[in-house]
């Protein structure tokens, strides 16, 4: 698993986060100035949460806690991908190597990684991160720069490229694994739920999405348990 | 107007909360997990996380249900046609951007 092959693998990647925080740009520059806004999507590479934490910045009544709260929910899903990479990494994957690279564990990277046959080596994911970090932050320059000249329309249709990478990353698997079909199903049923049940719309988007990969994941993994040649598929 | 001394707090804040939750669990994991529970339940979370992500936050995420409903169509036939991250990405901004923009020449 080279460098090289990382860089490859994540272009597609990268192109798509350009295109999603060129609107995070735009948003941004709204009340802040690009280099600000830019150094956000630098150090925290995470759209939901970045976008969260964005609102919570603009609003005179935005508190510290509040953003470490809200932070905290929308991004707890890293730390479920952190726990299952972790099973997926090459021996010579250490410590040192795990709290640099760490911040690569964003979604796409992170479905990217696990879906490789091999173990993932720190190379590889290194190297998966590069495009899509490059990406994020040009993006999100371009958007606070220049984002006010591009008619919604245009921007709109960017900002769907995310969900587009998603549906690739997903859908294969569906028509592959049959129980990965039923668990990506009752998790798209318990969704819904968190949208249109009114007694559950007070739970935050970050919550809602946990909840929803947990509650189909448990379901998944007792009624149709992997086999260990199936786990890297 | 947000100063740059409460910028520069809740930025840390921020980032720093979100390093935590990725680097903390990733460097204290070493070993294999040992059941197949739990291994089984780990294999199903990129694709449920993934999900619960898209749908149905892609209706609600341009001008109109509408463009949404098509864009999220459109990419799932575009990836059974067997397309990439690329591919299918192009196809669902393309339809976005056609269904708006007929929409809006009506």
């Amino acid at each position: 698993m080279k460098f090289s092959k990382g860089v490859q693998d994540g272009l597609p990647i990268g192109l798509g986060y350009f295109a999603v925080s060129f609107s995070f740009g735009i948003a941004g520059s709204k009340f802040l100035s690009w280099p600000l806004v830019t150094f956000i999507s630098m150090t925290n590479l995470t759209s939901a949460g970045q976008f969260a934490g964005l609102q919570i910045m603009a609003d005179a009544a935005g508190t510290f806690i509040e953003m470490a709260i809200a932070t905290f929910f929308i991004n707890l899903r890293y730390s479920l991908m952190a726990i299952s990479l972790s099973q997926k990494v090459a021996p010579n994957f250490g410590t040192f190597k795990r709290l640099l690279l760490a911040t690569g564990i964003t979604d796409e990277i992170y479905a990217l990684a696990v879906s490789q046959t091999e173990p993932v080596t720190a190379r590889y994911f290194a190297g998966l991160m590069v495009l899509p970090y490059i990406g994020w932050s040009s993006g999100t320059l371009c958007g606070a720069v220049c984002g006010e000249i591009l008619p919604a329309v245009v921007t709109n249709a960017l900002g769907v490229a995310l969900y587009g990478m998603f549906v690739a990353i997903v859908v294969p698997q569906m028509k592959a694994h049959r129980p990965t079909l039923i668990a990506v199903l009752i998790a798209i049923a318990c969704s819904f739920a968190f949208k249109f049940v009114p007694a559950l719309s007070g739970v935050t988007v970050g919550f809602a999405i946990i909840i929803c990969a947990l509650v189909a994941s448990l379901i998944g993994a007792a009624f149709f348990p992997v086999k260990d040649e199936e786990e890297s598929a | 107007m947000i100063t740059l001394h409460d910028y520069c707090l809740f930025l840390l804040v921020m980032a720093g909360v979100t390093y935590l939750l990725r680097a903390v669990p990733f460097v204290l994991l070493k070993g294999k997990i040992k059941s197949r529970f739990w291994r089984s339940f780990l294999a199903y979370v990129p694709y449920t996380v993934l999900a619960a992500m898209t749908v149905p936050a892609i209706l609600y995420s341009t001008n109109s249900m509408l463009s949404g409903a098509c864009a999220l169509v459109a990419a799932v036939i575009a990836s059974l046609l067997g397309r990439g991250l690329v591919g299918v990405a192009v196809v669902a901004c393309v339809t976005v951007l056609g269904v708006d923009g007929i929409m809006l020449l009506l």
